[in-house]
């Protein structure tokens, strides 16, 4: 299970983003988070994904408080999730080939081993062929490279992703697919889901509950 | 809309065979747009409609003149009595872009000079577009801001003081201020919550079926040629949100691997009898409150296309006709076995599995 316990969180102390927020999901179910831009929803999903420390609240993960937010994590606790961005190109360093985009999480972790049967497993998966694997991020789509990143997602079996408006930049067609990778995962894993975004009939087609940004906590006034 | 529909009106906008090609390193070529035609009459608004990397974004560019230095273009693009392939760069940046065409941006706040108020670019704008003299530019930008429901009250502010809606009325602002007779709309609602979006083409609309003219800046447009003549504006909104182009269109073209492979309208592309393409079709099939099925495979790459249709490789229709033979737009849709005969609408498959 993952638990958001009254998170306050922002980039300036005076002025939170996210003000006393909870928020549970339980092991294997897809949670949809919906609100406006500019809300403070990205901010908490960063705060869940454990890389955004909040001014005040937990993060409970499995029953266990967190032992801390970015570096200050361990190890197991971050590989424990997948984060996907809604800007791949933001998030995708633009030196790396997407074969090893994909697989920086395991070289980063030790697991370089690992590599060449995770990508060979993955890159069908999400659409990905050889010769898109050789090319650097500005040689592919938006819709490509945000594939890549969701490779990159999985590629460590996390067993919580997080996906913060994974496809508001995507075309109707990549975002079912993207949203069907997602969920062949789950199935297969188990792995619970918090998706973050502001199209209402997009999360309630994929998630199984959805939430809105303002029935939590007392946040909801923010800009 | 009150009155009984007149002769159409000439088109604002009439592009033939419009083509651009990229010269690449090692004498390769990119197709990136192929024979593109549409006309665009005043009062409409065309929907552009593709995924990234499409084309829809060049033929853009190539309308406004902003293409890099290794394009090449063929056919031709009207407005209003100019050939804008050909025009110089002297012609466009002084009589076109802005004037005649008015640009509402994919990122307001990117397109907004950060470091000025909305105040001082409404004011600059009028100015160089209007000839609006000194001691009237308060009153004309302040009304440049009211016709994009702009409020006046955050006139002062800069755009990183803006939320998103607000940025957005401020690049439409300026987008309207030379009355120009074309509203381009390039992904206008990127980004933007769902109610933004709403909002944001409702604007549009409204910009696009208020007679022109009326709302002039200052002292009147001063004989710009984009005076619409109380006829409406004209937009060409592109865009790859489905639910934004069903809510603004009256025409829908959409757009694969650098060519329209349907053109519809809007009523019959969204309602039934639905999209005749078998591309166009899975994109709709894609959306989440239908099938949210997603087309197998990828576009071919714009440098690499193959003979004959390019959508052949994900069609489950395809036979060795259309992969040795380009099929041509005929009634409206690009394909030579189109589905949908009337009465095999889209519907058919809405009920269908769930998102695979
Ligand atoms: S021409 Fe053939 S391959 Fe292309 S869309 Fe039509 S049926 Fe499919």
């Amino acid at each position: 299970m993952l638990e958001l316990c009254a998170v306050t969180a922002g980039y300036d102390r005076a002025r939170p983003v996210v003000r006393d927020v909870s928020l549970r999901v339980e092991a294997g179910e897809a949670v949809g988070l919906l609100g406006p831009s500019g809300c403070g929803k990205s901010t908490l999903a960063r705060v869940a994904a454990l890389l955004h420390r909040p001014d005040a609240g937990t993060v409970v993960l499995d029953g266990r408080p967190v032992s801390g937010y970015r570096h200050r994590a361990t190890p197991a606790e971050r590989t424990a999730y997948g984060v996907v961005f809604q800007q791949p190109r933001l998030s995708a360093d633009p030196r790396l080939r997407l074969a090893d985009l994909i697989t920086e999480p395991l070289r980063a972790t030790g697991r370089r081993t690992e590599a060449p049967t995770r990508l060979a497993e993955l890159a069908p998966t999400v659409g990905l062929s050889s010769d898109l694997l050789s090319r650097r991020p500005h040689e592919v789509s938006d819709g490509q490279l945000q594939r890549a990143c969701l490779a990159r997602a999985l590629v460590l079996r996390p067993r919580w992703l997080i996906c913060d408006e994974m496809t508001a930049m995507l075309d109707a067609s990549t975002t079912a697919a993207l949203v069907a990778v997602v969920e062949d995962y789950r199935r297969e894993s188990g792995a619970g889901l918090l998706a973050v975004g502001h199209d209402r009939v997009l999360l309630e087609r994929w998630c199984d509950r959805t939430v809105g940004w303002g029935e939590l906590g007392s946040s909801g006034a923010g800009g | 809309m009150t009155t009984p529909p007149a002769p159409p009106a000439a088109p604002v906008l009439s592009v033939r065979d419009l083509s651009v090609r990229f010269r690449m390193r090692g004498g390769r070529h990119v197709a990136a747009v192929t024979d593109v035609s549409f006309d665009l009459a005043p009062g409409q608004c065309l929907a552009l409609v593709g995924e990234s990397g499409c084309g829809k974004s060049v033929l853009a560019s190539a309308l406004l003149g902003l293409l890099p230095g290794n394009a090449q273009t063929a056919g031709t693009a009207h407005l209003d009595g100019t050939e804008l392939l050909t025009a110089s760069e002297r012609e466009l940046s002084r009589s076109v872009r802005g004037r005649r065409i008015g640009l509402v941006p994919q990122s307001p706040a990117a397109h907004l000079t950060p470091v000025r108020t909305v105040r001082a670019q409404l004011e600059e704008t009028v100015r160089e577009l209007t000839g609006t003299p000194k001691h009237a530019l308060r009153a004309a930008a302040e009304q440049a801001a009211a016709r994009a429901a702009f409020p006046a009250d955050h006139l002062d502010r800069h755009p990183h003081e803006l939320s998103g809606g607000l940025a957005q009325r401020a690049a439409t602002a300026l987008a309207l201020v030379g009355d120009a007779p074309l509203l381009l709309a390039d992904e206008p609602t990127t980004g933007l919550d769902r109610d933004l979006v709403d909002r944001t083409v409702d604007e549009l609309r409204r910009h696009i079926d208020a007679p022109g003219g009326t709302g002039g800046v200052g002292t009147g447009g001063v004989g710009t040629p984009g005076d619409t003549g109380g006829v409406g504006r004209a937009l060409l909104m592109i865009t790859h949100d489905l639910a934004a182009a069903e809510r603004i269109a009256d025409r829908v073209a959409v757009m694969y691997a650098g060519r329209i492979v349907e053109l519809a309208e809007a009523a019959d592309f969204f309602g039934a009898p639905g999209p005749r393409h078998p591309y166009a079709r899975g994109l709709l099939d894609a959306l989440p409150d239908r099938a949210f099925t997603p087309i197998p495979g990828m576009p071919p790459e714009l440098g690499d296309l193959p003979p004959g249709c390019a959508f052949a490789a994900r069609c489950d229709r395809a036979t060795d006709r259309c992969t040795s033979v380009v099929p041509a737009l005929t009634d409206g849709a690009a394909c030579h076995h189109p589905p949908g005969t009337p009465g095999e609408p889209v519907a058919a498959v809405r009920e269908g599995a769930a998102g695979a």
